[in-house]
């Protein structure tokens, strides 16, 4: 900061006025523009939300928004059972998808971080289920899980195991989604695993093989803390994906079959844009973001406490 | 090392059983790699598989794993759906999203950078944060009453979502690595701070701004949500086209495969162009791929 400053007294002068004074409020001028544009996009969205959500409104013009108080929470809250069931949903989803994705990602990551023949093309083939389009991929799911003509059913039938539903189902639906999400996204923590893993320091190792310690010692006293900091990074960005995940529901069971498979975010958004009740849904909204950013807190709290633990 | 004893030991007494015990090993690593990549490939091997099916073979159970190959799918889908038009939908909407993103992008990363703004880059957390359908309860409101649901201005905007963090959030590291004398140099010779800008840091971070705008039309590209109420017959984007496809025609799964199929190599293949920053790009920079 002092350096910019008598950098920039020293300097000569551009002549016009206009540029000089654009050039000296360069720091204001140069993010104002994404400045505003998140200000209209997102905190704008957000805010009118929050607003909404002490309001009941169908959409209509002729009918302005009815101010209603936390009538909406206290219905939310109090009634709705379908909110209570979609959020059961979200949690069993979302911790479901992080235990699994983190422990096999993590797992994945060990096998790559060692050198073996194909390894390069193998993690370039990982790279595959997350770039590919969500939609396209989830519908291709639908087709080898049903339960008639599937390619699922009939390998299961090869080792001698009956048909499932999968997710034409109700008691196996969310089960079936979490297949296909842990199928998407492990190798992404896989790949934030082998990141971190590159640059951990080698002296532990060499001074724990100097102790006698066996690959597991090393792997649990050494390796997991050091790598607690990368992992949490993972599981925050799991964790906010997870919570919201849309696409391979909405395409796949819409929720269903029931109600089977709808998790809180499906349910905002058929609540907002199959029963038009914008009020209700943007109360809905605001615990479930509520929820999000409890979630991220509770992670990064745990990840400056690995870091301390580290230093 | 007390292990070196050992090792000498079994070495000189059972030299073949560790050699055994080696082989063995590395057997087991290879088989507990195939045991994972197997299904994580065979997803992609169904689907470009069924695409060549015909309307029998794609249903017939026991699966047919051979079977007399059809290009019919593709030239249906190609022919007889308005599938490259969906595809030219929704390449106006990334390319016209990921060049905003870069024009509102670029200058405030550089301004992070340079005068350590770090609240600015965390506000866009937001946006990573939020829900989806927390933006598009507002949007669908004001994009009704304004006439814009069913144009490209309306999804470019709101994509601009996706674009616009990831444009931030990659390029911030970059512009920090740029070395200070550089700068200093171009500052006393009278530039000012847009002229370093334009000048002297956008041509020495090319990779990195081809890396995000790689992974914003990416992003863009496999967008549902978004597109799924904020566009219409006009704009349809490749996504919503392909679910649409699935609820119109029942289970022609044939064409649903190649039509997946269509729409997934676009974006594999420019991520195989960028691979060293998808990680990064997916965890906002806190993690470098």
């Amino acid at each position: 900061m002092q350096a910019e400053r008598s950098l920039a007294s020293d300097r000569k002068r551009p002549s016009s006025g206009l540029v000089d004074f654009l050039d000296r409020h360069a720091r204001w001028v140069l993010p104002a523009p994404a400045a505003i544009a998140i200000v209209l996009l997102c905190v704008f969205p957000v805010a009118y939300t929050l607003y909404m959500s002490f309001h009941d409104w169908s959409g209509s013009r002729l009918l302005a928004p009815q101010f209603v108080g936390l009538k909406n929470y206290l219905d939310i809250f109090l009634t709705d059972d379908r909110f209570h069931e979609s959020l059961v949903r979200t949690a069993i989803f979302t911790t479901g998808a992080l235990a699994l994705q983190l422990v096999l990602g993590l797992a994945l990551s060990l096998l790559f971080n060692r050198e073996f023949f194909g390894r390069g093309l193998l993690r370039t083939l990982y790279l595959l289920p997350f770039v590919a389009t969500p939609a396209a991929i989830a519908l291709i799911w639908m087709m080898m899980y049903s339960p008639p003509v599937g390619v699922l059913n009939y390998l299961l039938s090869l080792i001698g195991v009956s048909g499932q539903e999968w997710a034409y189902g109700q008691s196996q639906a969310l089960w079936a989604l979490l297949i296909v999400d842990t199928w998407e996204y492990t190798p992404v923590i896989m790949l934030i695993c082998l990141a971190g893993l590159a640059a951990l320091p080698s002296d532990p190792y060499e001074s724990a093989q100097i102790d006698g310690a066996n690959s597991w010692q090393q792997f649990w006293y050494i390796t997991l803390p050091l790598l607690r900091p990368t992992i949490a990074v993972a599981a925050l960005f799991r964790a906010i994906d997870a919570i919201k995940t849309f696409d391979i529901i909405y395409v796949m069971t819409q929720g269903g079959p029931g109600y089977a498979s709808e998790t809180l975010n499906i349910y905002v958004f058929f609540s907002a844009f199959q029963y038009l009740r914008f009020g209700y849904s943007s109360a809905l909204l605001v615990i479930f973001f509520t929820i999000i950013l409890a979630v991220c807190l509770v992670i990064i709290k745990l990840r400056r406490e690995a870091q301390t633990a580290n230093e | 090392m007390s292990e070196s004893t050992g090792v000498l030991l079994t070495h000189r007494t059972r030299p073949l059983s560790r050699k055994v015990r080696k082989v063995s090993l590395k057997v087991l690593f290879y088989i507990s790699l195939a045991l994972i990549s197997v299904p994580v490939l065979f997803v992609f091997y169904w689907m470009v598989l069924t695409s060549f099916k015909d309307g029998t073979q794609a249903t017939a159970f026991p699966p047919l794993f051979l079977f007399q190959a059809t290009l019919k799918n593709y030239q249906d889908v190609i022919g007889k759906t308005p599938l490259l038009t969906y595809v030219f939908n929704s390449l106006v909407v990334a390319l016209g999203a990921t060049g905003l993103g870069l024009v509102l992008g670029l200058p405030a990363a550089y301004s992070v950078a340079k005068f350590s703004q770090g609240k600015l880059a965390i506000v866009v957390l937001i946006a990573r944060m939020a829900p989806g359908v927390s933006y598009l309860i507002p949007w669908f409101i004001l994009f009704s009453r304004i006439g814009l649901v069913d144009t490209y201005a309306a999804l470019i905007l709101t994509h601009l979502i996706l674009t616009l963090p990831m444009t931030m959030w990659i390029m911030i590291p970059f512009f920090e690595d740029l070395p200070h004398e550089i700068e200093e140099a171009a500052l006393i010779d009278g530039c000012t701070w847009y002229g370093i800008f334009w000048r002297v840091a956008v041509p020495l971070t090319v990779p990195g701004i081809v890396a995000s705008a790689i992974l914003s039309i990416i992003f863009s590209w496999n967008n549902f949500a978004f597109a799924l109420i904020l566009g219409g017959d006009r704009t349809r984007t490749v996504p919503v086209a392909v679910f649409s496809f699935m609820t119109f025609e029942g289970v022609n799964w044939g064409g649903v495969a190649a039509a997946a199929t269509l729409i997934c190599v676009p974006v594999i293949l420019l991520a195989l162009v960028i691979q060293r920053y998808l990680v990064a790009g997916l965890t906002l920079g806190s993690i470098k791929g």
